[in-house]
């Protein structure tokens, strides 16, 4: 069963094994923190679920219809309608910094 | 030797629900912020995405009006990346299954009409906005436009330099207006186009491209690829190679520059996004808002030109945008006279009027049974074109009907020969060099004698008329 189909790129190319460097770039985009001993320890995690990964390649999938989701259902659609309520005190009243209505986030520059 | 600009567009056209494309909060635009964003639009926890069934439609609309293909069955997916006015952390798009595919749309260019291949078209959210000012050193984040329904229009690199985008751009422009899914306001961001740039000697394979962000006017879209094309040529004939970026039109500079390191190189890790199942749309569905479009801005060109004998420049002006072909046709049927007659006037005095006043024709103080009306006293000969632009002038200012215009001011063409004949007579008795130099062959004389009789009359006088009074009294 493939799960994933068309041109999906794989982020990680046959033989599947991370390096260090792949790891780094892997918690880069994820945006979390990763120190050298993490990033080894890491490495062999990440490696052993890649091998479970490349069984599952093995099987021969041709023939078989990609899937795109677990369940054999088609999409709801929502009739157009601004039905919504403005809830904005709620919803800031939990935020960590709001001003003038905005929610405020450490500074961005590009 | 030559290099060939090739260019390839993506355009990000808002498309006009009354909500959301995945929740039920409002998309009007200008509210307080964060005012129309929804717990779904925010991604607080445990929210459900539920896809807007007017968002389809209007993919469906514009996939028909570009002879494309509608996805029987097409996928949402993830587009992961952080920032902070994209909350979930991933825009809900589409990737390798989008709704619309392999359209075209046909563009005038200076050698003629060219077909410009559309690969795809994709429904996606929009995310929200950031604002940099100091906020105690921090950014602000408004949530409104986040979810708002974006139909992502991308063309094969199929348009050969500025020109050739432009004319693209403004064609795609006038068509989304034209099937209602789009305001086209650029100001407030309904549609926006990147541009993908890229140079090469003619023949050769395609050329490292540059991707522009920012362009939103047409002008800084022509400026911006030239000068892009420009940079792109420079750096390859000094020996260096053009780098695949992400670049940023700044157009107090006139010029792009680089938006974001090769570090960070854009990695999005699409995947379906579970919380959707696949849409599905009926063959019945598709029938079903094919019956709906209206006659579309090409047919109506080639129809213009074929029915009315327009010029194809002509028929372009006037199907510019959908109230402006409307305007014509009511026009035509109102004044009851020739086709060409009236595109003059409306592509002549109406559109430099319109200019004149920054108003659109919609809005027209002169509508089109009133300019039917002024034509209508040209085509049946009561006054001449010159007299009517007076008439239209008034008209415009509000001072009535054409015919009473006409009558107030006594504009009514002179069309009584004898009382021409009279005139004519005087003009030839006041004017013996000019009569002369007409009968020594000089041409130019002649006119000068039309010009005083005119003047005589106030131009009231039927033109034809008095030509063909002059030229017969000079020969007698």
């Amino acid at each position: 069963m493939a799960l994933f189909s068309g041109p999906f790129r794989p982020l990680f190319a046959p033989p599947m094994s991370l390096d260090l460097e792949q790891i780094r770039r892997i918690a880069r985009l994820a945006r979390i923190a990763v120190s050298d001993e993490e990033a080894a320890a890491t490495a062999g995690k990440l490696n052993s679920l890649l091998g479970l990964i490349e069984e599952m390649q093995a099987v021969d999938t041709s023939g078989i219809e990609p899937m795109s989701h677990a369940m054999d259902l088609v999409q709801r659609l929502r009739e157009d309608k601004a039905v919504e309520p403005d809830r904005r005190e709620a919803f800031q009243a939990i935020a960590p910094a709001v001003e003038d209505g905005l929610y405020l986030v450490p500074r961005v520059v590009e | 030797m030559t290099w060939e600009i090739v260019v390839g567009l993506e355009t990000h056209t808002q498309l006009l629900t009354e909500s959301k494309i995945f929740s039920g909060a409002s998309t009007a635009f200008g509210a307080a912020p964060n005012t129309q964003a929804s717990a779904v639009d925010i991604a607080l926890p445990g929210v459900l995405p539920v896809l807007n069934a007017k968002a389809v439609e209007f993919a469906i609309r514009l996939g028909l009006a570009i002879g494309a293909t509608i996805a029987p069955r097409s996928v949402f997916a993830r587009k992961n990346y952080f920032y902070p006015d994209l909350p979930k952390g991933y825009q809900i798009s589409q990737y390798e299954l989008p709704v619309v595919q392999n359209g075209s749309l046909k563009i005038a260019t200076e050698g003629g009409e060219k077909t410009i291949r559309i690969l795809r078209a994709h429904l996606e959210e929009d995310a929200g906005k950031s604002l940099h000012e100091d906020f105690k050193g921090m950014s602000g984040i408004d949530l409104n436009r986040a979810g708002t329904p974006l139909l992502e229009i991308v063309t094969e690199p199929d348009m050969r330099g500025a020109k050739e985008a432009v004319a693209y751009a403004r064609a795609l422009h006038t068509l989304v207006r034209w099937i209602g899914i789009c305001d086209g306001n650029m100001q407030e961001g309904s549609f926006r186009c990147d541009a993908n740039v890229s140079v090469r000697r003619p023949g050769e394979p395609l050329g490292t491209r540059c991707e522009i962000k920012n362009l939103n006017s047409f002008r800084f879209m022509e400026q911006a690829i030239e000068y892009e094309a420009r940079r792109q040529v420079e750096l390859i004939e000094d020996g260096g190679k053009v780098v695949q970026e992400t670049r940023l039109y700044d157009p107090d500079r006139n010029e792009t520059r680089s938006m974001r390191s090769k570090e960070d190189a854009q990695d999005y890790r699409y995947f379906p996004d579970p919380d959707l199942l696949p849409l599905v749309i009926a063959a019945a569905e598709v029938e079903r808002v094919r019956a709906t479009l209206p006659e579309l801005p090409q047919a109506k060109k080639e129809r213009f030109v074929g029915q009315f004998g327009l010029t194809p420049y002509d028929a372009e002006l006037l199907t510019g945008a959908r109230e402006s072909a409307d305007y014509f046709e009511s026009l035509v049927r109102e004044s009851g006279a020739e086709a060409k007659l009236c595109a003059n006037w409306q592509n002549g005095e109406l559109a430099a009027a319109l200019n004149r006043d920054g108003l659109e024709i919609a809005r027209s103080p002169v509508p089109a049974p009133s300019l039917g009306a002024l034509v209508k006293r040209i085509a049946d000969g009561t006054i001449s074109g010159k007299i009517a632009k007076e008439v239209f002038e008034a008209m415009w200012r509000g001072e009535g009907s054409p015919d009473a215009i006409i009558e107030a001011r006594g504009l009514k063409q002179i069309s009584d020969s004898g009382a021409i004949e009279k005139l004519v007579d005087e003009v030839l008795a006041a004017n013996a060099k000019q009569v002369e130099d007409y009968r020594a062959g000089k041409e130019k004389a002649f006119n000068s004698l039309v010009g005083q009789v005119m003047k005589a009359t106030k131009g009231k006088a039927n033109p034809g008329q008095v030509n063909e009074i002059l030229k017969k009294k000079l020969a007698g």
